[in-house]
């Protein structure tokens, strides 16, 4: 049976505000992008906000997650500065990673986030190695392994289930399902309807969610945390979602028609869930707004400082190549 | 004397300017043309056109059976060429950042490389492995590699690295044409770059060390991008009084060593310049080339390496750029090189 859904106030307005700093977030960044005040690639997860956030609610804060390319909403839903993180993505000195890392390498170790990936697959069999160091110690703590379907595909994947189900490790398979791993998509790339289905080859539950539903998302994942935690093993939870924006910088779209993406931005997550916060009278209109701002304002200091901080110093890039013994 | 250009396997046909992505591009579509037995395969080559464009209108031009789209699945798909050309297909698989070849590693050393030779020669692997390789694009450290050392180091790998437009078309073509496993190591920054190139399908032989410029004082030997931008340092010093050859060996496996050595004897100085980082790197293996021989004796200075810093690609655009050599690393390196000797 599912835990409690987010059914009280102040969870709702914690998943609801947390949605809304991802949005706003990756807006941000888009932005800075197109007016050519930030430098590399990145790929936003407009759309996807209710997977992160339903899924790092179902979390304990010494929780640990691996995340990926794609990896800004989940390391906002784990609780990382703002403004670390888009000092970041601006090059800065006191971003997460001191301007080696950028969006694809950001971990906030402090917060459990394990970092993202620019490996596709790279953070599966890592997440599978975090949870057996728990398991070793006899602690109660849990991993929950973002990734997408594309990753799926690779043989990381398969190994790194695998482990986790023969050892049963405390390890929750988050693998969000918007429909592509850059122009290729799941029709075409797996013989098989849902990632889920493939749980059974490995001998463990698999589950497919509406990825778009935050509670949906966060009911899913919180049974699969208390397996894991209970010593029974891994879960494969298979959010289905959607990428609103291109797979990066680069993306023409070529691949998917403008109907199917009207298609699902009316399916909003954000959208979906100020409805229902509303209709149970969890939140009212102000209250909702309020949110919003929130969400806004904070988005708009984390730019503010994070454009005023030093920028990144290229004159000491050998001292972190080893740790210091 | 100051730019003599001299290049081995100068085409005289008719010429068009061309990027590098194009000159690529083109050399696929003609030699699917020439061969039925060539196909591609790699992650996004269809109607995406390739992470870099480089596939571009193949997919519309020859369809999905030969411009097959595969999913996100290195090991494999490197593996599916392998077993591909070893049933007599000359597949072009294309592994969208070099880097991600670490997940097909198994293929290509230890199958791909080793075939030929373990069966006795009795099959072999007639595959090129397409991939960009380099730092420049702010992708970080997972993304920015140059990793041509470890394929130079394993026996059985042909590996290429154009520099030009015009080499990357006529590299790809004989590679394709090589009864060998080829990495063919495209570097990103140079994609979008042009220049002349043949119209015919014209070969440009593997192991042929091209000499871009012919000087009296120093010989700079460069790979990949480092090859426009020793050019660019030649002519600064060119200002400064200082009249530098630069060769490209193009590729690293067969390597050409004869011109360098000859040219590098007449200069009495080598600089020898690589993006990769220079531990271990491919330069100590030209520097030893060097000392092994007699040129050694005519060596007026120290060989200098000028290589990246040893460690990873940073994201930052300044800690990037401070990662590898810039033209005026080399323009430095060069003028310090003179004052030793
Ligand atoms: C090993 C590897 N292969 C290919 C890539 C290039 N690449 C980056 S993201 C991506 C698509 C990943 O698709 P998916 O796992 O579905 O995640 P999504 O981008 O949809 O969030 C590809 C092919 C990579 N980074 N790593
Ligand atoms: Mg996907």
């Amino acid at each position: 049976m599912t835990s409690a859904p987010l059914a009280d106030a102040g969870r709702a307005r914690h998943a609801l505000l947390t949605m809304w700093t991802i949005r706003r977030f990756e807006e941000a960044v888009d932005d800075l992008f197109a007016r050519g005040l930030m430098h590399g690639t990145m790929h936003l997860s407009i759309g996807q906000e209710a997977s992160a956030t339903g899924a790092c609610m179902a979390l304990r804060s010494d929780d640990a997650i691996t995340s990926t390319h794609r990896g800004h909403g989940h390391c906002i839903g784990k609780g990382a500065d703002l403004t670390r993180m888009m000092a970041e993505l601006l090059a800065k000195e006191t971003g997460y990673c001191r301007g080696r890392g950028g969006s694809m390498h950001i971990a906030d170790v402090a917060t459990g986030n394990l970092g993202a990936n620019g490996i596709v697959a790279g953070g599966i069999p890592i997440a599978t190695g975090a949870a057996l160091a728990y398991q070793l110690r006899g602690e109660d703590r849990v991993v929950a392994c973002f990734f997408g379907d594309g990753a799926a595909n690779e043989g990381a994947f398969h190994e790194a289930v695998n482990l986790a189900a023969i050892w049963k490790l405390p390890v929750v398979f988050i693998c969000e399902n918007n429909k592509y791993g850059m122009s290729f998509s799941t029709e075409k790339s797996m013989a098989v309807a849902h990632v889920a289905d493939r749980a059974s080859a490995y001998g463990i539950p698999g589950v497919t969610v509406d990825g778009n539903d935050v509670e949906a998302v966060h009911a899913a994942v919180a049974d699969a945390v208390s397996r894991a935690r209970s010593g029974a093993g891994p879960t494969l939870v298979e959010n289905v979602t959607y990428r609103w924006k291109g797979h990066s910088k680069s993306d023409k779209n070529l691949y998917r028609t403008k109907e199917e993406i009207a298609e699902w931005r009316a399916l909003d997550p954000i959208v979906r869930f100020e409805a229902v916060v509303q209709e149970r009278g969890l939140l009212d209109e102000a209250a909702v707004q309020a949110v919003r701002d929130e969400a806004m304002q904070a988005m708009r200091e984390a730019v503010r400082a994070a454009n005023a901080a030093p920028d990144a110093d290229p004159s000491d890039l050998l001292d972190a190549v080893f740790a210091p013994a | 004397m100051t730019s003599t250009t001299l290049d081995p396997g100068a085409p005289t046909a008719g010429e068009r300017d061309l990027t590098y992505s194009e000159a690529v591009r083109e050399a696929i579509g003609q030699a699917m043309e020439a061969d039925d037995r060539v196909f591609m395969l790699g992650e996004d080559i269809g109607v995406y056109g390739g992470a870099f464009g480089v596939s571009g209108d193949l997919f519309h031009r020859f369809g999905g059976e030969r411009i097959r789209d595969t999913p996100i699945s290195e090991l494999g798909i490197v593996g599916a060429a392998v077993g591909a050309a070893l049933a007599g297909m000359r597949p072009i698989v294309e592994i969208q950042f070099s880097d991600f070849t670490n997940q097909a590693m198994d293929q290509i050393v230890n199958q791909a490389a080793k075939i030929h030779y373990m069966l006795g020669g009795a099959a072999s692997v007639p595959m090129v492995l397409r991939a960009p390789l380099g730092s420049g694009t702010g992708a970080a450290a997972q993304h920015s590699q140059s990793l041509e050392a470890w394929f130079a180091h394993v026996p059985g790998l042909k590996v290429v690295m154009p520099a030009t437009p015009a080499d990357a078309k006529g590299l790809l073509l004989s590679a394709i044409d090589d009864p060998n496993p080829v990495i063919f190591l495209e570097h990103k920054l140079l994609y979008r770059t042009s220049g002349p190139v043949p119209v015919e399908p014209l070969r440009v032989p593997l192991g042929r060390t091209a000499v871009h410029r012919r000087g009296a004082d120093l010989t700079v030997v460069a790979t990949g991008v480092m090859v426009s931008r020793a050019l660019d340092a030649a002519a600064v010093l060119t200002d400064e009084g200082v009249d530098v050859s630069v060769l490209d060996p193009r590729t690293l496996t067969p390597l050409d060593d004869a011109p360098i050595l000859e040219d590098v004897s007449r200069t009495g100085r080598a600089l020898l310049v690589q993006e990769a980082p220079g531990h271990a790197g491919f330069t100590a293996e030209i520097a030893a080339r060097i000392t092994e021989s007699p040129t050694l004796y005519r060596l007026l200075a120290p060989v200098r390496r000028l290589s990246g810093l040893d460690a990873p690609i940073p994201y930052a655009p300044q800690l990037e750029r401070a990662s590898v050599p810039q033209v005026d690393d080399i323009v430095d390196a060069a003028l310090t090189l003179m004052k030793e000797s």
